[in-house]
């Protein structure tokens, strides 16, 4: 049986979504699954709406971009707005507190989630958000490991913020545990 | 069970590490998008290998280094996109006629001109064989993925250095950006082939363009090793140098160019898939071949017979194939990100014996299984 | 009958050279063998290069390793053998319009990266092989097949080009003042870095004929007429230096060379095998 999820992280520039993108996709491949992560390069990677793109599948990926997807992460209203047409009907989308949802009753379930509250203030570390939302990611959708994440995250960021990153990981768990 | 290192790696990085196993020692060239990263990571992998990098000031000079650094002995490769391909072409009709080993990586972008510089495309698939004046033989390999990358480029060198001919290896933006899991394999399960040289005791008699008995082209000497030939982008005799014969001149273009021909078998690669009762077959390459896959395979899922053929070696053509599955009177979609250059390849071998139908598109997306299945609907 | 140095240093089989009667170039050539020659040069680690025009027709009678190149490319290809192969001594022979117009981005880059390679320029100021075209060391107001009404380009310094560039060595000879040209080139293969020789030569068959400078005799008397060494030049007043060019050594000096420096790269960074 084929399980594949398709996931589109964006925000603006600066946010860490691509380095997110891949470390997800690091994660799933170290759960022993295929992953492509692709990402907007160019003007469009330099501030305005940023996105990366996760396909996440048990079987070989063959079209590797994300056309609609099955999660979309909008961490700021210009990214909401430029790409909630892009998520599935029955998909999901994970968005900051701070955005406005214009879309009274959507179809797809709506997750409005403190990520970028938690990384400023509670944490004092703007830098870590794209770690939080992994976190919410992972807890919302189980596409990849806790175990695998936390490894990929690891081997991705800076030495030493190694700690603050797994702290990161912890308060994206708690965030989406929470709501429920 | 080998210990194979399991990786998330983008295109152009396998393609550098594919290049460092084949034993790539020199790379020169010039930035620019989406081909930048392969630059980016020579400059820091080279050196750790006693290897040299070095940003030439255009894409003539890095092509120009880049002949110049085979010609002194190393493995050598130089990587560009669009506009670049079109500076260097002078350049690698001189390593065609010159004989000269070395690998042209091309990451494709949308033009003409500067057009879409982050954009994928296959706009530059007939450049790459008719790029440069004159005829002249060409060997141009196009991955589908990130492992494919890796295993071609070393494919590139290997054919490159038994053919001493330039080749070139056609990423597109779709490939050469996204991340994939790849396994590398060990080193010791890589196939190398490195140009075969004269011996110490044919000093006095190498000719440094003689063919001999049982050898496809000359060996070839190393500047600095003792055998102080002359190499040159004029028609030239066996010794290497200048001549306005016309029997030499002959004598060397069809040379050059059967080494190629001749060896088509050894050179081309292709793959097929759901062929048997295919009454219909989607011929693909690069990215798109991706989503020609997807397409196929949705296709078959609604009891479309369809099939699939991969063409991994674009240049030269798998006319022989191509032949056979025109004559089983199998229609063939070529769908490509250009307005239908591939395309042009098949009718030509196809000669009218079966239907051709083009997809192309270029807008700077890739094409999606979506419009390709429509189109398989369409044609069937 | 040859001389040794004919002998020793070129492909006899191969000559004699195309070059027109009454050419510069076969002086300045030899030139270039003597200094080898002098030099004590092992032949086996000469690799002499050229791109495209008369000039570049030399390596082809030259006995080192020779590599005849695109045009305009010498310097390119000449970067390439020599950052692979560090231990060649790379000398690059182009002309005016190779090195100084098609081949002008090469010529200030190299320089700039003091890259150890000696730059002998058969200047003639003239496309000579496509038959007479004005150059970018064409002086202003002479003729060529191009300039009929007079050239109105202003002409390059290719010494103060390659000066400003980088170059650590920079002079000029002409094929008229042979011995001091054989002195400089010897220097300019020497100097480990970048080294430029402008060799003035002539074409009584393009330029001199399309500026009526008379024949060979004639145009080599100009150059004994009208080069003023640079050493003497500094002691004469400004009225005898009118209508004259200089040679002689003009810049000699010592910095980092561009292959050196990457094989401490290499040596730093290099992982134990």
């Amino acid at each position: 049986m084929v399980n594949q999820k398709e996931i589109r992280l964006s925000g603006s520039g600066g946010q860490g979504l691509i380095l997110g993108g891949i470390i997800l996709a690091e994660a799933a491949i170290l759960d022993g699954n295929n992953a492509i992560q692709s990402q907007s390069y160019g003007p469009e990677a330099r501030g305005g709406a940023s996105k990366a793109e996760v396909i996440i599948s048990n079987e070989a990926i063959d079209y590797p971009k994300v056309d609609k997807a099955d999660l979309l992460l909008a961490l700021t209203e210009v990214a909401y707005k430029k790409y909630i047409k892009t998520l599935k009907e029955d998909g999901i989308l994970i968005v900051d507190s701070s955005v406005n949802i214009e879309d009274k009753n959507p179809s797809y379930k709506v997750m409005q989630i403190p990520i970028l509250d938690t990384a400023f203030e509670k944490m004092g570390k703007g830098m870590v958000a794209n770690i939080v939302a992994l976190g919410v990611i992972r807890e919302v959708t189980n596409v990849v490991s806790a175990e695998s994440l936390e490894k990929a995250v690891l081997n991705r960021v800076p030495r030493g913020t190694e700690e603050l990153n797994k702290k990161a990981l912890m308060e994206g768990y708690l965030l989406a545990s929470n709501r429920d | 069970m080998k210990n194979r290192k399991v990786k998330l790696m983008q295109g152009n990085e396998a393609c550098v590490e594919g290049a460092l196993a084949a034993g790539m020692k020199f790379y020169a060239g010039y930035p620019i998008t989406p081909s930048t990263e392969i630059a980016e990571i020579c400059s820091q992998k080279l050196p750790l290998v006693g290897g040299k990098f070095i940003q030439m000031e255009d894409e003539i000079a890095g092509m120009a280094a880049t002949i110049g650094g085979s010609l002194a002995g190393l493995k050598s490769m130089t990587a560009t996109s669009g506009p670049g391909f079109s500076l260097k072409q002078e350049n690698i009709g001189y390593a065609a006629l010159a004989e000269v080993p070395c690998v042209i990586v091309d990451v494709q972008r949308a033009g003409p001109s500067t057009g879409l510089p982050t954009a994928p495309s296959q706009g530059d698939i007939m450049q790459a064989k008719w790029g440069t004046h004159g005829d002249h033989p060409v060997i141009a390999l196009s991955p589908t993925s990130v492992k494919e990358t890796f295993d071609l480029t070393v494919k590139c060198f290997n054919l490159s250095e038994k053919y001493r001919t330039p080749v070139m290896l056609m990423l597109d933006e779709i490939v050469g950006h996204m991340r994939e899991k790849i396994e590398i394999p060990e080193a010791d399960e890589i196939e190398i082939y490195d140009r075969k040289k004269p011996t110490q005791d044919e000093v006095d008699t190498y000719k440094a363009y003689r063919v001999n008995e049982g050898e496809i082209v000359p060996a070839m000497a190393s500047f600095g090793e003792g055998f102080h030939f002359h190499v040159t982008g004029l028609m030239h005799d066996e010794f290497g140098f200048p001549s306005n014969d016309a029997d030499t001149a002959d004598k060397l273009l069809r040379r050059i160019m059967n080494k190629i021909s001749d060896n088509v078998d050894d050179i081309v690669m292709f793959e097929e898939e759901f062929m048997e009762d295919a009454e219909m077959v989607v011929l693909a390459y690069g990215g798109t071949y991706r989503s020609a896959r997807s397409a196929v395979k949705k296709a078959r899922a609604m009891g479309l017979k369809v099939g699939l053929f991969k063409a991994i070696t674009i240049w030269p053509f798998r006319e022989k194939r191509v032949i056979e599955i025109a004559k089983d009177q199998k229609k063939i979609l070529v769908p490509e990100l250009n307005l239908g250059q591939y395309v042009l390849e098949v009718e030509r071998i196809v000669a009218g014996k079966t239907e051709v139908h083009s997809l192309g598109k270029v807008n700077g997306e890739a094409i999606t299984p979506d419009e390709i299945l429509a189109k398989i609907r369409e044609v069937l | 009958m040859s001389s040794q140095l004919i002998k020793n240093n070129f492909r006899m089989d191969r000559l004699p050279h195309i070059w027109c009667p009454g050419c510069g170039h076969g002086i300045i050539m030899r030139s270039m063998a003597q200094a080898i020659q002098n030099l004590g040069l092992d032949k086996q680690k000469v690799c002499i290069v050229s791109g495209i025009g008369c000039s570049s027709r030399a390596p082809g009678y030259m006995d080192f390793n020779t590599l005849h190149t695109t045009h305009g490319r010498a310097l390119a290809f000449a970067t390439g053998v020599k950052l692979a192969n560090p231990e060649l001594k790379v000398i690059v022979v182009t002309g005016d319009g190779d090195c100084s117009a098609i081949g002008g981005n090469h010529l200030i880059h190299t320089a700039r990266r003091n890259i150890d390679i000696t730059t002998i320029v058969f200047n003639n100021n003239i496309y000579g092989m496509t038959g007479g075209q004005y150059s970018p060391t064409t002086p202003t107001n002479d003729f060529g097949t191009t300039a009929p009404f007079g050239n109105i380009d202003k002409a390059f310094d290719i010494c103060k080009l390659v000066d400003g560039a980088g170059a650590t060595y920079v002079a000029r000879g002409t094929a008229y003042h042979v011995n001091q040209l054989t002195k400089i080139i010897e220097k300019a293969i020497s100097n480990i870095g970048f080294s430029l020789v402008d060799a003035i030569s002539i074409c009584p068959t393009y330029y001199g004929r399309k500026n009526k400078k008379g024949t060979a005799v004639q145009m080599m008397n100009y150059l004994k007429d009208s080069a003023v060494d640079t050493k003497v030049a500094e002691k004469l007043p400004p009225e005898k230096l009118e209508n004259k060019f200089f040679i002689g050594e003009f810049k000699n000096t010592t910095e980092p060379e561009y292959t050196e420096e990457y094989m401490k790269i290499i040596k730093k960074y290099q992982k134990e095998r």
